[in-house]
C-alpha cells in the first residue's frame, strides 16, 4: 500500500453534496405508481388493455366513418352477401351491412357492460361496506338477503325479468342516439343481479380491515362513521373491488349476449353482437359463416380482453407481492 | 388550577364466552388544568382500557361500563352520545396510540389525515387546514415539513410516525391529550426525542396529559402525579417525587425495586416480582396484589383495601405500613 492510499481522508469531500437521510427519498409512490408498475410486466393484460383500447375505438371511433342510418339501412338487394370490399363483413338477411351493425352493437354492449358493473359495484359496495362494518343485526339481515339473490339462479331471473319487462319500456335518446327500452331493462336487470359476489367480498374486507389501528385512531379523533366508513376504511379495499369491477364488465357482456341470443335481450331494431348473433343462428349450416364470426369474434376478443386486463390488475394490486 | 376531569368509580367489563373480564374494578382520579398525570402498570393492568372506557372507544357489545363516572368540564363523558362523543374526541380530548406503524391509515397522505381532523371539527376550509397542517408539521419537527405532506405514511420512520400522530392529536388544541406507551414501540433514543417534543407541546399549549406507561423511566421526567395501577385497581396515587423517594405501596416498591440500575453493583440479581398478575376472569377478591406480597397478611387477602391518604396528596390502597411491615 502506498502512502497517498493510506491517507484517505474520513471526512468526505466538502466538494460532494452530502445528503441527508431524509433528502435520499423517490417521490411518493402512490397505490397507483406501484400498481402500474407490477402491472406493466405483465404482457397478457398489456396485451389486454391494448386490444380492449382498439375494441371500445372501433366501437365508438367508428361511428364517425358509418352513420347510424346506414347500419339500419336495409336492402333486399343485397342480402346475404359475402364479405367484399364494400361490405367488408358482408350483409344480413335483409340487406344490412354487418361492419356497421357491429360498430354500433358494439357501442350497445360496452354501454351495457359498463353502466351493469357500474350498478353492480355501487349496490355491492353499499351493501358490504355497511354490513362488513356494523355487523350484528345490520350484516345479519342484509347478508341473508344478498344469499337470497344469491341464490336464485341468474339467467332464469334474467329471462323471465327480460319477459316480462321487455315490451314495457319506452325507447330513449341519450346522448344523440335512441335506445330501445330494452337496453335499460337489461342493464338495471344484470346490475341488480351481479352484485351480490362483490358485496361478499367487500364485506370481508371490511370485517378485516375495521380492525386496524388507523380505524381506532381515526375514531378518537372524532371523524364521523360515515367517514370511517369511506373515506378511510373503502381505499384500502379497492383492489379487489377494482378487480371484481373488470370481471364484472366482462361478465355483462356475456349475460347480455347470451340473453340477446335468446331473443329476450335488447330488441329490434337496436343492434348488439348478442343479437347478431341471434340472427345468425339460423344460418349456422347454411355456409353464411360471416354473420356469426364477426359478432362472435368481437365477443370473444372482449371478453378475453377484459379477463386478461383482470388477471393483471389482480396481480399487480395484490398486497403481498412485493416486487415493483 | 381548576379540575377538569374527574373519574369517579370507573368499572369496566367485557362478556367473553369464557367469562367475564373484569377488567376496570373503580378507578378514581381527578386532572388538573395544565397538569401531567402518569398512569403506571404492567400489561394487562387495566390502563389503556380504562382511558378508551371514557373516550367510549371501547366496542361495546363485549364491553360494558358497568359503573362510574367521568366528568369533563361538568359533563359526565360516560353518559354522552356517540354523536356528543365525536364532538369530544380529538377537539377536547385527544389520544395517541402505542404504534404508530399501525395507527395511520397507509392509503391516506399525511395531509389528509391531519386535515381531516381540522375540517372536522373546526370550519377550515381546505386551503386553511392544509396550511396549518403544514404548521403542525413543523412544529413537531418533520424536517421539510411542507414538502412532506403529501407523502404517505410508509415513507415516515417510526419516531417520525409517532410524530405525525402529535401533530394530528394537538390539530385541534384539545385541552386533555392522553397518550397510550407512545415510546413503548419506538427505540430509547427516539424515545428522550418524543418525550422531549411533548414537554415542548405541553408548555407551548398548556395542555394536561395523562401519558400511560409501564416505563418509570419516562415518568420520571415528564409526569407531575403518577398513579400506580394494577390489575384493575389504582393501588398507589402520588406526586413524582413521592413516588419515588417514598413509594408506599408493596407493588411500587418491588416496581421501583426491578428497574435496572446503571449505578448498581453487579453482583446482584435483577429483582423481579415473583408469580404472575392475576387471571382476570376471577371477580376480584381480597387486595388483587396479596398472592404476589411478601408484606400481605390474613386480612389483605379477605378485603380488598380503599385508598387511603397517608400523606398530603399521597394515597395508597393497602392494609400494611411498607416502612415497618406491620398493618396500619
Amino acid at each position: 500500500m502506498t502512502e497517498s492510499q493510506m491517507d484517505i481522508p474520513l471526512e468526505p469531500s466538502p466538494k460532494i453534496p452530502q445528503l441527508s437521510a431524509d433528502e435520499i427519498e423517490s417521490p411518493p409512490l402512490t397505490l397507483a405508481t406501484l400498481t402500474w408498475r407490477r402491472f406493466r410486466r405483465h404482457k397478457m393484460a398489456i396485451f389486454g388493455v391494448i386490444s380492449l383500447v382498439l375494441i371500445v375505438l372501433y366501437a365508438y371511433g367508428g361511428s364517425f366513418f358509418v352513420s347510424e342510418k346506414y347500419a339500419n339501412h336495409n336492402d333486399t338487394k343485397i342480402i346475404l352477401q359475402y364479405p367484399s370490399a364494400k361490405h367488408p363483413f358482408g350483409t344480413d338477411t335483409i340487406g344490412r351491412d354487418i361492419l356497421a351493425r357491429t360498430i354500433y352493437g358494439g357501442q350497445i354492449s360496452v354501454l351495457i357492460g359498463l353502466t351493469a358493473a357500474i350498478l353492480e359495484v355501487v349496490i355491492g359496495v353499499l351493501f358490504g361496506a355497511l354490513s362488513g362494518y356494523f355487523g350484528g343485526l345490520i350484516d345479519a339481515l342484509l347478508m341473508r338477503f344478498t344469499e337470497a339473490i344469491l341464490t336464485i339462479p341468474t339467467i332464469f331471473l334474467l329471462l323471465v325479468m327480460a319477459k316480462y319487462f321487455g315490451g314495457k319500456i319506452p325507447n330513449i335518446t341519450f346522448l344523440g342516439r335512441t335506445y330501445s327500452g330494452s337496453v335499460v331493462v337489461i342493464i338495471v336487470i344484470i346490475g341488480l343481479t351481479s352484485w351480490p359476489y362483490l358485496a361478499r367480498i367487500v364485506r370481508a374486507e371490511f370485517l378485516s380491515l375495521k380492525e386496524n389501528e388507523f380505524v381506532l385512531a381515526a375514531r378518537a379523533t372524532g371523524t364521523p362513521t360515515w367517514q370511517i366508513i369511506f373515506r378511510h376504511i373503502l381505499p384500502n379495499s379497492i383492489a379487489p373491488i377494482v378487480v371484481a369491477a373488470t370481471l364484472g364488465v366482462a361478465n355483462a357482456i356475456t349475460l347480455e349476449a347470451y340473453i340477446s341470443f335468446l331473443g329476450l335481450g335488447v330488441r329490434a331494431p337496436t343492434a348488439t353482437w348478442g343479437n347478431l348473433l341471434q340472427g345468425a343462428y339460423s344460418y349456422i349450416d347454411k355456409g353464411a359463416y360471416w354473420l356469426w364470426l364477426f359478432p362472435g369474434l368481437l365477443i370473444v376478443l372482449i371478453v378475453l380482453s377484459i379477463n386478461f386486463l383482470g388477471d393483471g390488475l389482480r396481480d399487480a394490486l395484490d398486497p403481498r407481492s412485493r416486487t415493483v | 388550577m381548576p379540575t377538569i376531569l374527574e373519574v369517579t368509580n370507573l368499572k369496566t367489563r367485557f362478556n367473553t364466552p369464557e367469562g367475564i373480564i373484569y377488567a376496570v374494578n373503580g378507578i378514581s382520579y381527578h386532572l388538573k388544568e395544565g397538569e401531567t398525570l402518569a398512569m403506571v402498570g404492567e400489561s394487562g393492568c387495566g390502563k389503556s382500557v380504562s382511558m378508551m372506557s371514557i373516550l367510549g372507544l371501547i366496542p361495546i357489545p363485549p364491553g360494558k361500563i358497568v359503573s362510574g363516572s367521568a366528568v369533563y368540564w361538568g359533563k359526565d363523558l360516560l353518559q354522552m352520545s356517540e354523536r356528543e362523543l365525536t364532538l369530544v374526541r380529538g377537539k377536547e380530548i385527544a389520544m395517541i396510540f402505542q404504534d404508530p406503524m399501525t395507527s395511520l391509515n397507509p392509503v391516506l397522505t399525511v395531509k389528509r389525515q391531519i386535515t381531516e381532523s381540522l375540517q372536522v371539527h373546526t370550519g377550515m376550509k381546505p386551503q386553511q387546514a392544509v396550511e396549518r397542517a403544514g404548521q403542525l408539521l413543523e412544529m413537531v419537527g418533520i424536517p421539510d415539513a411542507r414538502r412532506r405532506l403529501t407523502a404517505y405514511p410508509h415513507q415516515f420512520s417510526g419516531g417520525m410516525r409517532q410524530r405525525v400522530m402529535i401533530a394530528m392529536a394537538l390539530a385541534c388544541n384539545p385541552s386533555v391529550l392522553i397518550a397510550d406507551e407512545p415510546t413503548t414501540a419506538l427505540d430509547v433514543t427516539i424515545q428522550a426525542q418524543i418525550v422531549e417534543l411533548v414537554i415542548r407541546m405541553r408548555q407551548q399549549m398548556s395542555m394536561a396529559m395523562i401519558w400511560i406507561t409501564h416505563d418509570l423511566g419516562v415518568v420520571a421526567g415528564l409526569a407531575e402525579r403518577v398513579m400506580v395501577m394494577y390489575a384493575g385497581f389504582i393501588v398507589e396515587k402520588a406526586s413524582v417525587d413521592d413516588l419515588y423517594e417514598d413509594p408506599r405501596h408493596p407493588y411500587t416498591l418491588a416496581l421501583l425495586s426491578a428497574l435496572p440500575r446503571a449505578d448498581r453493583r453487579r453482583e446482584h440479581r435483577l429483582k423481579s416480582i415473583p408469580g404472575a398478575p392475576p387471571n382476570l376472569l376471577t371477580e376480584p377478591k381480597g387486595c388483587p396484589f396479596a398472592p404476589r406480597c411478601e408484606l400481605a397478611f390474613e386480612r389483605c387477602r379477605i378485603e380488598n383495601p380503599a385508598l387511603d391518604m397517608v400523606a398530603a396528596g399521597h394515597e395508597i390502597a393497602c392494609w400494611v405500613d411498607v416502612r415497618t411491615g406491620e398493618s396500619r
